[in-house]
């Protein structure tokens, strides 16, 4: 059965004409072309690169950004929703969107000069050439502060050293905003444009997940890269940077994980209400009818704090705190829906020839990076109490 | 090339419907739209004649005010601009009298080719193509599954189907009309841009009033009794006899049921 996206409390009528074609569109796009081989690329650990440009021509890649350079100019609730049918279909696939659109493109289009926006944001929006992100180290995950990558001044640019670990993209990719301490400007955090095939940069990827396993996941390497004068993020400067960047892609994965729960809430409802035991649908008797209740809540409550946010962000009200929230919430509330879901299906829930299973792994990623569920919970609890309790 | 393509939104396949209170119509709150699947190629093929000859695909719809996404989606998808005749005096006309209506603004627009969907997958009277034509004085072709512009730009060669696997070339004069089958090309999607583009596009909103219909021109020449869901009877009958007899006996029933000639 088609795909109908969920909407018990007629969310659809708060939304603009342009919203609704534009997750129409997108949804689409994943029901003819991603739904079928996502599985596939899921149990043989591939990431279907050749769909990139397809995302690029619908303008999937960096669409909140201006016409100017090459991009859709949508307003946050329709990127919003973007994300949403992207992990609908999978969340490795709306990670590769995230990464490239609020990671890579966001921050060129932010702290570049005008050169770095004209040379690579058009090629970025068209998906012809791949971005990825380096702020987590192998030691620095939950405090990024604590970064040990460096970057020192050299006659006619700079030199990095160090080293980045669980890049999204990062094999793939054509170039790199990669931060680092810059040792000349008492280690104030810098963003680099780290081009691929740059001497003394390599980007080994991270085998054996069981989790997102049609997206690429990457260590970055630096031995002593020279990197031109020219590949410094002029505007960038301290931790707030990256951060900057952070609230955007993590935006995108409160709607994203909506997206999820959704695919997995729908799955099972069709099969209760197909699957007989005792000579009844299972989803005529009350335990299910109960689970079935607690999820369409909590999708309905993920569905409006999404779209409030959105609506905030469009007025650029929106603070880190209340995007924590969002985040916090709702990727809880998607990873719930796929348990739940999946006890429902009984035994076929384990398997690929459903999505359930899939998801509720992918998921446990999306809970974890963009800042862990626990994060989020400190910084609410810190925007509340005024008191910071990370360290 | 001006390409006219008319465009009618349509409760959605999947919709699950209910009869209004009147049992008139169906529950029109409630129940998701679309634009009628023939229509969505009509426009995907003006599309390709304005990429491939250049001029402009303007959409034409009549409806109430929610069929603007159905328009928005046109445009989105490339269409130059459109024309939106929306009044609630216009609901639940009979094919005529809004083909009347219709052939007013199309008149005072112009056009070189028309196209419209073949049927509309609510009424399925199959009609607005053909009266559209007639009531412009230019000649009409049905069913198409190929429209090609000849190369004087004057006559358009138009495939139709017939039945049973066979077709027909058939050459008209330009102006023409011409109604479209499903199947004929394959839709692109709406980007993000064109939808984005498509709203700066202009979109002229026309009431009965000024297309110069008053109350008495547009009394309805047909209204609609009642709608019902289909009844299923089904009926199960035990043929008895020897397997030569139950045959026999098989063919001259379904023969009788005409389903067999
Ligand atoms: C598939 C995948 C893709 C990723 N992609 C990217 C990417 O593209 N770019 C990028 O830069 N990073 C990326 N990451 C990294 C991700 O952001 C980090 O994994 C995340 O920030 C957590 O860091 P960590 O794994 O080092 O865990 P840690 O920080 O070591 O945390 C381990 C546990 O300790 C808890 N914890 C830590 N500090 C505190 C505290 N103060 N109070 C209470 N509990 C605490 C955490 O909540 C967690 O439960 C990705 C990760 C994954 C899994």
């Amino acid at each position: 059965m088609k795909f109908k996206g969920v909407d018990f409390y007629n969310i659809d009528s708060l939304l603009t004409d342009e919203e609704k074609l534009t997750r129409d569109t997108v949804r689409e796009f994943v029901e003819t072309r991603i739904v079928p081989i996502i599985e596939d690329c899921y149990e043989k650990c591939r990431f279907p690169i050749e769909l990139v440009k397809e995302m690029g021509e619908l303008g999937l890649l960096g669409p909140t950004l201006p016409a100017e350079y090459g991009c859709a100019g949508l307003g946050q609730v329709a990127y919003g929703l973007v994300s949403q049918e992207l992990e609908r279909g999978d969340s490795g696939i709306r990670s590769f969107a995230s990464v490239q659109g609020s990671l890579v493109m966001y921050p060129i289009y932010t702290f570049g000069s005008e050169e770095q926006r004209r040379k690579w944001l058009p090629q970025l929006a068209k998906g012809e050439k791949i971005g990825c992100f380096g702020l987590t180290e192998p030691d620095f995950g939950s405090n990024p502060a604590g970064m040990l990558t460096r970057a020192k001044r050299t006659r006619n640019g700079w030199l990095l050293n160090g080293s980045k670990a669980w890049i999204t993209n990062g094999t793939i990719a054509d170039v790199a905003v990669v931060w680092a301490k810059c040792e000349d400007e008492g280690n104030q955090i810098r963003g680099f444009l780290v081009e691929k095939g740059t001497k003394g940069f390599s980007a080994p990827e991270i085998h054996r997940k069981h989790s997102l396993r049609a997206s690429v996941t990457s260590e970055l390497i630096f031995e002593d890269c020279e990197i031109p004068e020219e590949n410094i993020l002029p505007g960038s400067g301290g931790l707030k940077s990256p951060l900057m960047c952070l609230s955007q892609a993590r935006y995108g994965i409160a709607w994203g994980a909506i997206g999820a729960a959704m695919a997995c809430y729908t799955t099972a409802l069709e099969y209760a209400l197909g699957r007989i035991q005792f000579d009844r649908p299972i989803a005529s008797f009350q335990l299910q009818q109960a689970k079935f209740a607690d999820m369409i809540t909590e999708i309905t409550k993920a569905q409006l704090l999404a779209l409030q946010l959105g609506r905030l962000k469009e007025q650029g009200k929106a603070t880190p705190a209340q995007i924590s929230m969002a985040k916090r919430n709702n990727v809880a509330m998607a990873l719930e829906v796929a348990r739940t879901s999946r006890t429902i299906l009984g035994g076929n829930g384990i398997t690929a020839d459903y999505p359930i299973m899939r998801h509720m792994n992918n998921l446990e990623s999306v809970y974890t990076y963009e800042g862990t569920h626990d994060i989020h919970t400190l910084i609410i609890g810190a925007e509340v109490t005024g008191i910071q309790a990370f360290r | 090339m001006k390409i006219l393509v008319c465009v009618k939104q349509v409760p959605s396949r999947d919709a699950i419907l209910r009869l209004n209170e009147t049992s008139q119509w169906i529950q029109e709150r409630d129940i998701a739209y679309e634009v009628n699947e023939p229509d969505a190629y009509a426009v995907e093929e003006a599309l390709r004649i304005k990429e491939k000859l250049g001029g402009e695909v303007v959409i034409l719809s009549m409806g109430p005010e929610r069929a603007q996404i159905t328009i928005k989606d046109a445009l989105a998808k490339g269409a130059t601009r459109a024309i939106h005749i929306c009044d609630p005096k216009l609901e639940h006309l009979d094919p005529l009298t809004q083909c009347r209506v219709m052939a007013e603004a199309i008149r005072r627009e112009g056009f070189d080719l028309l196209f419209t969907g073949l049927q509309s997958d609510d009424n399925g009277f199959g009609q607005t193509g053909v009266i559209l034509g007639e009531l412009l004085g230019v000649p009409s072709a049905t069913i198409a599954m190929a429209v090609e512009i000849q190369p004087d730009g004057k006559t358009v060669k138009v495939k139709r189907e017939l039945e049973s696997g066979w077709f027909q070339w058939y050459e008209l004069p330009l102006p023409a009309s011409i109604t479209i089958q499903s199947g004929l090309n394959q839709p692109r999607y709406a980007t993000l841009k064109g939808i984005m583009e498509a709203k700066k596009k202009p979109i002229q909103k026309l009431s009965a009033a000024n297309l110069g219909f008053d109350e008495a021109a547009l009394t309805p020449k047909q209204h609609v009794e009642k709608v019902y869901f289909p009844v299923k009877n089904k009926k199960t009958e035990i043929i008895e006899g020897s397997a030569k007899e139950a045959a026999a006996k098989l063919a001259a029933k379904l023969k009788e049921a005409r389903a067999l000639v």
